[in-house]
């Protein structure tokens, strides 16, 4: 009964109910959250992430801006329905690079985690021109001014940098040669030959752009390698089963 | 404040009150439904049973299992086990089976074609259509045109290795073989509009003279489509005597544009995507939508 009554004292001085709240909210915070920092599960590592080139990037960045995340997720449960028309369920890791990350919680379109090489270029390109040209029955709404939109990367270096002091190793050799590695993308193969030794398994486009790279071209190499990197058959599944 | 010693009873209402008084109003207090709150007791029964069935509580040195051992991944995986030994039956034989042993056996066409169309609503219709039907670009497969070739075996190694899918074994992997721009290859625009009136006149026939764009193609477009113009799979040079639709159209326009400016179409390769069997139902299924040779 005498624990009872010091409620009284909570209940009389607000600046002591307050600090009262603060300790208790913060105990069921370092429960939850705590954990997820050591737990060997919830910080496993994958072979293959690499951070984004700076096309793709300044396209991941147009996806950004034109709100793609509204409608399209990038995780694919575990769920085998899932698993079944998407692929290998997405684990935490693929994203690490991405801040934010585009998991998204609403799919009026489908997931796109793995999108990345299953359609053409071509395709790709009508299909944001006019989706309906190739999926007669899609909601999707056009996005053909992208096609001709000079693409601004002026501050692709400082976009990196932002990214180095979120964690990705982006290196001063990357960030220096970012404005380069932008158009050598859209090279030729030997220019995407050389791209590869700083970023692994990238894949060269073609631009569509009369006067340098277009916000398309950069949405299109951002798409397209949308899951292409991590390679499943590689990774240990039930050394992370949880 | 509580008072637990003075239990104060409220005229009114004959009910307890809590002891708590704000300029003389009282608060009642009502005790809570019987029924609700065994549930609630309950519900506090039922998340003792979690903590020891799931995993639950985070340890420094992990998080305790669960005496059932269930984790998310574990869960799918063995829904996706499940699933695989349901098809195991027929996914084994189309292993095992050649395409055109497939295509004999009914029971087996029959679960081909079934699973086939599945895989290919998520992975072809994009682009060829949901029928099949194909698009500006991509290829009808419901009807007789085939680029690179219609038989079963064919169409099994288009899906495999695509074409300029960068698949060293695909079709035209150095895209070489794609239709050339002539416009940049010598050809002037009145050549490119006289060959383009005598292709158009291979399905519309007219009764202009198109002499001389047979002239022109018999020299410079012959070699891959053939003297008469019916076409060769090897090249992925297209029949353009066929009067079915053509991939990018058969009026004079369209073709103008195709001779002057080129085509390289790409089909991405699917044997790093797909598994063999997937493979083999596509081609059956593909093969079935009636222009399969």
């Amino acid at each position: 009964m005498s624990l009872w009554s010091k409620h009284a004292i909570f209940e009389k001085n607000s600046l002591v109910l307050l600090i009262g709240i603060l300790i208790v909210v913060a105990i069921g915070g370092l429960v939850e959250i705590g954990p997820l920092f050591y737990l060997k599960s919830t910080i496993e590592t994958v072979e293959g992430v690499r951070p984004y080139t700076p096309l793709e990037l300044a396209g991941r960045n147009i996806y950004v801006r034109e709100g793609c995340y509204l409608c399209h997720s990038q995780m694919i449960r575990s769920l085998r329905d899932e698993v079944e028309r998407y692929g290998h369920y997405s684990v935490a890791a693929e994203s690490k690079y991405d801040h934010p990350f585009q998991w998204g919680s609403k799919r009026t379109g489908p997931d796109i985690a793995r999108i990345g090489g299953k359609y053409s270029d071509d395709w790709q390109r009508g299909h944001l021109n006019n989706p309906r040209s190739v999926v007669p029955g899609s909601v999707m709404p056009r996005y053909g001014f992208l096609e001709n939109a000079p693409l601004d990367f002026t501050h692709i270096q400082d976009d990196m940098k932002v990214l180095r002091i979120e964690g990705v190793p982006y290196s001063d050799d990357m960030i220096a040669k970012a404005k380069d590695d932008l158009k050598a993308q859209l090279g030729d193969e030997t220019t995407v030959a050389d791209l590869a030794k700083r970023y692994p398994k990238v894949v060269g486009h073609v631009s569509n752009g009369a006067n340098g790279p277009t916000e398309q071209d950069a949405l299109v190499a951002y798409l397209q390698m949308l899951g292409t990197t991590v390679d499943f058959k590689l990774y240990n599944e039930k050394a992370n089963w949880r | 404040m509580v008072d637990h010693t003075h239990q104060d009873i409220d005229a009114a209402t004959g009910t307890p009150t809590t002891g708590h008084e704000w300029d003389g109003i009282k608060e009642l207090n009502t005790p809570l439904p019987r029924w609700w709150l065994w549930l609630f007791y309950a519900c506090i029964v039922w998340a003792f049973g979690y903590w020891i069935f799931y995993p639950a509580i985070p340890l420094p040195g992990g998080h305790t299992p669960g005496i059932l051992g269930w984790t998310s991944r574990g869960a799918v995986n063995a829904d996706v086990q499940d699933l695989v030994r349901q098809r195991a039956e027929f996914v084994s034989k189309i292993e095992k089976a050649s395409l055109q042993e497939i295509s004999a056996d009914p029971k087996l066409a029959e679960f081909a074609r079934a699973y086939g169309r599945s895989a290919f609503g998520n992975n072809c219709a994009p682009c060829h259509g949901s029928g099949g039907q194909g698009a500006v670009g991509y290829p009808n497969l419901a009807g007789d045109r085939w680029l690179w070739g219609g038989s079963l075996d064919q169409i099994a190694a288009t899906i495999t290795h695509g074409a300029r899918s960068g698949d060293p074994e695909g079709h035209d992997p150095t895209g070489a073989a794609g239709m050339p721009a002539w416009s940049k290859m010598g050809l002037s625009s009145q050549q490119i509009e006289e060959v383009a009136a005598y292709v158009a006149s291979l399905v519309n026939p007219t009764n202009a003279d198109v002499s001389a764009g047979q002239k022109i193609f018999a020299e410079n477009c012959a070699a891959c489509h053939g003297e008469n113009a019916k076409g060769n799979a090897e090249m992925g040079a297209p029949d353009l005597t066929s009067k079915s639709k053509w991939l990018y159209g058969s009026d004079k326009a369209t073709i103008v544009e195709t001779v002057a400016n080129g085509r390289a179409g790409q089909m991405p390769a699917w044997g790093a995507k797909l598994d063999p069997a997937t493979i083999k139902s596509l081609a059956i299924f593909v093969h079935s939508l009636g222009g399969g040779k």
